[in-house]
């Protein structure tokens, strides 16, 4: 059982890890009121992506991915960490049309607070 | 040579005029119409070129920087994507030439270089998604478009149009962080992320439950991005809101390459020997598909506003693309190919109409639409056109796209999915009908402006070709087969 348990969550404890973060920023972006929060929720939920990835490209012992010419020597995998250039690029551009869609909002509505938005809407 | 180059002119030009538009718009707003036009003219045209030889010479391959695959990015133009291209193309195209009028009433004019310049970003999103044969490059295109769209949204002068583009944000952002994560589990599997050696390698895996939950995440993702009921929450007000330029390249192009993606995923990457064997999803598809058709109808059907209502149409009108997956037999999906065409060629007209009488009447509340066809015959017969296609009459080309659909049904003894397709239809007739009433049938015109010209040419020439066309495609569909069927047989084959 112990053993069990040692081997599920010990030996894969970076996939629990980006679960966990996965599954806090999904609960900000769905419980959470106010529109910042919920866009804080949406970075967690890709960092946690993003964390998955590079936990993934890991090769035990592995040095950084630079080419040496002597043999034998050990490479972390480096298309994951490319990748996620590429997705954090992503990430920050969709954060920055976020958060400029939120400031139009609260010009235009004075709340960030998406139930005070709604009662806010429904009476225009 | 030029002619090898041609699909990656059709992603390059584009990513360069949208550079001139925003030089040329800085310096005077009134080149950024031109220029976007004759962009996206000359990729209908390079479309249309790959098409002809796709069909003709078999796949084109082509490889960005000359590096092989698996270590570059790979092009990909089979029969399959070369049609879909094609399609979206003549859409762009139209509601390119649409959008300038149409936009000067319905976005503040400091943001016209702005939409220009984010339309021809979206186009070049949706063109890469349709072309690449990278399933991380596809990630990244769809961000792209989805940006685009995001943005494009919100420039409509409704201020509704805000909320709705962020609630899309972040139902856009989580799909595509579910998509991401599937890329991830097979990339963890096999090493690779071609599409091409994805279809060879994958099938020794296919008893791990990390491709189980790859291919989950992926449609899951997919089914959001193409509004796929019961996720389609954010299409109503995203369509409702944004601009009606926005609006039909939204309905039409996006939400077509979209399914298309979904359609590369299930069948090309995965095989249907995958959904049958191994993950049987192919009866839940269905089921939901069907759901979706009845629900989406019976939506709009309550709808009063008639952007709104074509919106619902569209959620029920997806229903019947993956209603052609679910049965995922040749004949169905020939049935599912076509009604992409059919329905981006319909929708786009009937939005179209909806914006030309937003330009007209500064509304598109149904119950202010009383009498409409005396000030508007033209766009109302428009209308009556394409929606008897998006009901099903013959011989549009929306009667052709249901009719083997319903083959394909009947031939795997799906009758009763059959019996709730057509029920769909006669749904179609109730919200179709409720503006033909109104616009024909309830009295006098509210609007005393008889005399003027209807609107203007720009807008009126894409609504009465692609009404025609609902028309032309549906006589012609025999010609659309040659292109349809080795499509088909392609994606069954396996790519």
């Amino acid at each position: 059982m112990i053993e069990g348990f040692q081997e599920i969550f010990f030996s894969r404890y970076n996939y629990w890890m980006a679960i966990l973060l996965m599954l806090i920023g999904l609960y900000a972006l769905i419980a959470k009121q106010n529109l910042v929060k919920k866009i804080i929720g949406l970075n967690i939920f890709q960092t946690a992506i993003f964390l998955l990835y590079i936990s993934i490209s890991e090769v035990r012992g592995g040095t950084a991915p630079i080419y040496l010419p002597e043999e034998g020597t050990l490479y972390v995998n480096p298309l994951p960490h490319v990748l996620i250039l590429t997705a954090i690029v992503v990430g920050v551009s969709i954060t920055a049309v976020a958060l400029s869609l939120i400031i139009k909002i609260y010009e235009i509505y004075g709340t960030i607070d998406y139930d005070e938005l709604m009662t806010v809407v429904r009476g225009r | 040579m030029l002619q090898d180059q041609l699909l990656i002119l059709i992603i390059v030009i584009p990513i360069l005029s949208a550079l001139l538009i925003a030089a040329f718009g800085w310096y005077d707003r009134r080149w950024c119409y031109p220029i976007t036009l004759i962009t996206i003219f000359f990729q209908w045209c390079i479309s249309l070129l790959l098409l002809h030889r796709v069909v003709h010479e078999g796949t084109i391959r082509y490889h960005v920087g000359g590096w092989m695959p698996p270590l570059g990015i790979e092009l990909v133009i089979d029969p399959f994507s070369g049609f879909i291209l094609a399609t979206i193309m003549l859409l762009a195209l139209a509601s390119g030439i649409y959008a300038r009028q149409s936009i000067e009433r319905e976005i503040p004019p400091d943001k016209t270089v702005p939409f220009y310049v984010l339309f021809q970003l979206l186009i070049i999103g949706l063109v890469g998604m349709t072309i690449t044969g990278d399933i991380f490059n596809l990630y990244v295109f769809i961000e792209i478009s989805s940006i685009a769209a995001y943005a494009l949204i919100a420039t409509s002068k409704r201020s509704y149009s805000y909320i709705a583009a962020f609630n899309y944000l972040v139902l856009g952002s989580i799909a595509a962080g579910c998509i991401l994560l599937g890329i991830g589990n097979i990339y963890v599997t096999t090493g690779t992320l071609n599409m091409g050696e994805l279809a060879a390698v994958l099938p020794s895996s296919y008893h791990l439950s990390t491709v189980h939950a790859a291919f989950l995440f992926l449609i899951i993702g997919f089914s959001i991005k193409a509004a796929f009921f019961p996720l389609h929450l954010w299409l109503p007000d995203a369509y409702t809101e944004a601009p009606s330029a926005v609006t039909v390249v939204l309905s039409t192009v996006m939400a077509k390459v979209s399914v298309y993606a979904l359609f590369r995923i299930l069948l090309s990457i995965f095989t249907p020997a995958y959904m049958i064997d191994s993950f049987p999803i192919t009866d839940v598809i269905l089921m939901i598909a069907t759901i979706a058709i009845i629900a989406g109808a019976v939506l709009a059907i309550a709808q009063n506003d008639l952007k709104r209502l074509l919106a619902y149409s569209s959620v029920s009108q997806i229903g019947y693309i993956m209603f052609a997956l679910g049965v995922a037999n040749q004949l169905a999906l020939e049935g599912g190919l076509l009604h992409i065409l059919g329905h981006a060629v319909m929708k786009g007209c009937l939005f179209m109409v909806a914006g030309i009488i937003i330009y007209r009447t500064g509304t598109s509340r149904l119950s202010e639409m009383r009498g409409l066809s005396q000030t508007m015959p033209i766009s109302c017969a428009a209308f009556a056109l394409a929606g008897a296609s998006m009901i099903g009459i013959p011989p549009t080309i929306g009667f052709m796209s249901k009719y083997y659909l319903v083959l394909g049904a009947l031939e795997s003894g799906h009758w009763i999915y059959a019996a709730v397709l057509l029920a769909g239809s006669l749904l179609a007739v109730v919200y179709i009908w409720r503006f033909i009433e109104i616009a024909y049938f309830s009295g006098e015109h509210d609007h005393h402006h008889a005399a003027d010209p209807e609107g203007p040419l720009s807008m009126l020439i894409p609504i009465a070709s692609l009404a025609l066309l609902c028309l032309f495609l549906g006589v012609f569909v025999n010609a659309l087969m040659e292109i349809i069927e080795p499509a088909v047989t392609l994606l069954l084959g396996g790519a």
